[in-house]
């Protein structure tokens, strides 16, 4: 492939090339979640230490933090950007619209995205998402403050609460966009998945992080158009006076709303329809780049590879028949939520499979322990603890004990935040030599992983602690409630961890920034990989592949076949 | 790879042959139209849960979106009968009947138009009760689709016009033709919903 000289700007920011437009939604999502990240640190300095005055950030929030002590109206911003930011801008942008733009077509042997122009359409339509997303915590009121669910009729009343003006009207703005973005994503996916695999990949061939993308790809193209219709109709209520969402009698001060017959729960229906597949958006790609990383740092084959393909397809499927799980005190009736509590517990049988199918792969294996290969075991870990606890909230009997307390906070920050964010750093530390054609530091990946992994567990297990003993989801100030003030030593432990937590991540900014530049020079397979995606050159150019492109003459898992010189054979080698 | 005026890197066809580029077209709308499959399922989802509403209140439709339908029945059967001149090489005779179509779609979106001015002209607004939101929003989320295929055919006509439409080559016709039958149908859809349900 001949490379003529691009200008700067249609190589690095109008650019159709799938791997720069992987590169590019990195940048984003990293950004976002840096800032989700400081958003973060702020809600737990609250907490650690709450309603004390920090006089020196008064200076960067002279409303949310006058006179140095945060607002109850502030903090309860900080917490619905800090999740929409983290589960939509982070977790969704760098697992599925980064990782999957930059791997797919390298790893099925395609030149490029089925349609580029489309491609670099979605990255540019999330752009004004996120900057609107972001400008909107300097507008009058504030940012949104009810929830990254956005639960009418907080979200549905301008006049609420001061986040359910601009603010609220700001994100769903931006989320339109967002949601534009990431079908066009999806669509993408699916296409180029069905279309463009080499010759003799079947899809049976495929590596797992590609299957993940594929249903991903589905699951959003699904599941994201209800929110669409949500987001429209909750838009109609706020602005043009409709009842879609708000019933009769509710009072603003001494205002009765006009509003009449609507009902806050077809909103939570409507969300939940996508909220829940959404959170498979996140793992399916994380459960995918651990299957590609532990079968190389094993050297093993994935073990039970046709499982792990139906595993997903289940996961899939079922994630479709599980949001009631997310109501169950709403006043639901019991036998649904008895059947929502069976597809909820269902969903743990395909989940057990990809665990166990992880444990025999590292089984007895000689494990290579690199960066990624650590986070990839982090991912079993966290998936475990988090899947646990998971039961106690899929069945209604505990659920209504536990709802909206810390209990739910814990869980989904390890198996949704958690494994989505260690998989993901594992995929970086992995694939980084053919993202920038040099290698990322493995003493500060290492550092960085350690540090990751052990505040991680003492920022969210303990939460789980505040939860049973009743520590509710959004308190502002725990302190209010004479039964909660002992347990300020623990919030105060898990402020601290969450600061060394987020310290930690300036270490892998740091890494994957200065070794760009000074990173060692990559060879094209720095890890003996057998997958098609390493048999590009070491800084494939526009096109991938400078000759033909290789055939797939078999799975991408051939690692110590018994009998053979080399421990792996590569997916191009007959 | 060839640099375009503008300086922009072309895009790379990842596509090893014309036939690969159609399927690949193909495949790419109707996963589209899966998506825009569900959020019409979502409406209707929502529609079915508030018409259990004790302010649900019936909604007179206005008769002329018999007239809509008569109009959007008559371009799905213009656009087959340009379709079927594109096969047979006739680009004149295509390119009329693409108008025609056009015309037919404009029409029907003016139709649609008379509907909620007659609602109005009645006194039922969007937010009047709930059958007359969901009325106008449907009824509106439709048109938009509608419009984005009457953009579709204009370019379409444009591309012909500019000679650029290769009979048996360029698969754009059949493609917006997939389109405007999906709108159509969609449409045929809603009417029922709206009259049949609540």
């Amino acid at each position: 492939m001949e490379h003529e000289k691009q200008g700067f700007v249609s190589r690095y920011i109008f650019s159709f090339d799938h791997k720069m437009i992987g590169k590019q939604y990195f940048t984003l999502a990293m950004s976002m979640g840096f800032i989700g990240g400081i958003l973060a640190v702020l809600i737990r300095l609250q907490l650690g230490f709450p309603s004390q005055p920090f006089p020196f950030l008064e200076n960067l929030f002279p409303v949310g933090m006058a006179s140095g002590i945060m607002t109850p109206e502030f903090y309860v911003s900080l917490f619905t950007m800090h999740g929409t930011i983290m589960v939509f801008f982070l977790l969704s942008l760098l697992p599925v619209s980064g990782f999957g733009n930059f791997l797919i077509p390298l790893q099925i042997g395609a030149r490029d995205m089925a349609f580029p122009f489309l491609n670099m359409l979605s990255f540019w339509t999330v752009v004004p998402g996120a900057i609107i997303i972001i400008i909107s915590f300097f507008v009058e009121g504030g940012a949104a403050a009810s929830g990254w669910t956005a639960y009418p009729p907080l979200s549905a009343i301008r006049s609420a609460i001061p986040g359910s003006d601009l603010g609220q009207t700001l994100w769903l703005v931006g989320m339109i966009f967002f949601v534009a973005s990431f079908t066009m994503g999806g669509l993408n996916f699916v296409v180029t998945i069905l279309n463009l695999r080499t010759k003799g990949l079947r899809m049976m061939r495929m590596p797992l992080t590609t299957w993940a993308q594929f249903i991903v790809g589905i699951l959003g193209l699904l599941s994201f158009p209800a929110l669409a219709a949500g987001a429209l109709l909750l838009t109609f209520d706020r602005s043009l006076g409709t009842s879609f969402f708000l019933p009769a009698g509710i009072f603003i001060g001494d205002t009765l709303m006009p509003h009449e017959g609507g009902t806050p729960l077809l909103w939570q229906h409507l969300f939940w329809f996508l909220g829940h597949p959404e959170v498979y958006i996140i793992m399916l790609p994380a459960m995918g780049f651990t299957s590609d990383i532990l079968a190389t740092f094993c050297r093993r084959p994935i073990f039970g590879y046709r499982s792990m393909v139906y595993a997903i397809w289940a996961i899939g499927t079922l994630s479709f028949l599980v949001w009631g799980h997310h109501m169950f005190v709403s006043g639901m009736s019991p036998f649904l939520g008895s059947l929502f509590v069976v597809t909820t517990l269902a969903i743990a049988i395909p989940s057990a499979v990809k665990a166990f199918n992880w444990l025999f792969t590292i089984a007895r294996a000689k494990i290579h322990f690199t960066s990624a290969s650590l986070f990839g075991l982090g991912v079993v870990s966290l998936f475990v603890t988090g899947g646990l606890t998971g039961i106690f909230l899929g069945t209604n009997a505990t659920d209504i004990q536990l709802h909206d307390t810390y209990f739910v906070v814990g869980h989904f920050h390890f198996i949704m935040a958690g494994a989505g964010l260690f998989g993901a750093f594992g995929a970086v530390y992995y694939w980084y030599p053919k993202m920038f054609g040099r290698m990322l530091s493995e003493r500060l990946g290492k550092i960085h992983f350690w540090i990751t992994f052990v505040a991680y567990y003492a920022v969210f297990f303990p939460m789980h602690y505040l939860g049973v003993s009743g520590m509710m989801r959004r308190i502002y100030d725990p302190n209010v409630y004479e039964y909660l003030q002992p347990l300020q030593p623990v919030n105060l432990f898990i402020t601290i961890s969450a600061f060394v937590l987020f310290a930690g991540q300036l270490l892998f900014i740091y890494n994957y920034f200065v070794s760009m530049r000074r990173g060692a020079p990559a060879t094209a397979n720095p890890w003996n990989s057998a997958g098609l995606e390493w048999s590009t050159p070491a800084y494939p150019g526009h096109g991938n592949w400078e000759g033909e492109i290789p055939p797939a003459h078999r799975w991408p898992y051939d690692y110590s076949e018994p009998g053979k010189k080399r421990d792996f054979t590569p997916q191009w080698e007959a | 790879m060839s640099s375009t005026a503008a300086g922009v890197a072309a895009p790379i066809d990842a596509a090893r042959t014309p036939a690969d580029r159609r399927h690949i077209n193909r495949l790419g709308l109707f996963v589209a139209l899966g998506g825009i499959t569900m959020l019409f399922a979502a409406f209707t989802s929502a529609y079915i849960v508030r018409s259990g509403g004790g302010d649900w209140a019936a909604l007179e439709l206005p008769p002329v979106l018999w007239m809509s339908t008569a109009l959007i029945a008559a371009s799905s059967l213009t656009l087959e009968l340009a379709r079927r001149a594109f096969r047979r090489g006739s680009l004149p005779s295509f390119r009329s009947w693409s108008a025609a179509t056009a015309a037919l779609g404009t029409g029907f979106l003016a139709s649609q138009y008379a509907a909620w001015l007659s609602l109005n002209e009645a006194g039922i607004y969007l937010q009047s009760h709930p059958k007359s939101s969901f009325f106008f929003v449907l009824t509106g989320v439709h048109a938009v689709h509608l419009l984005a295929g009457v953009l579709a055919l204009l370019a379409l006509f444009g591309l012909a016009a500019a000679g650029r439409l290769v009979p048996g080559r360029s698969d754009a016709p059949t493609l917006t033709a997939i389109y405007w039958h999906f709108v159509g149908g969609l449409w045929i859809y809603l009417l029922a919903v709206l009259s049949l349900l609540g």
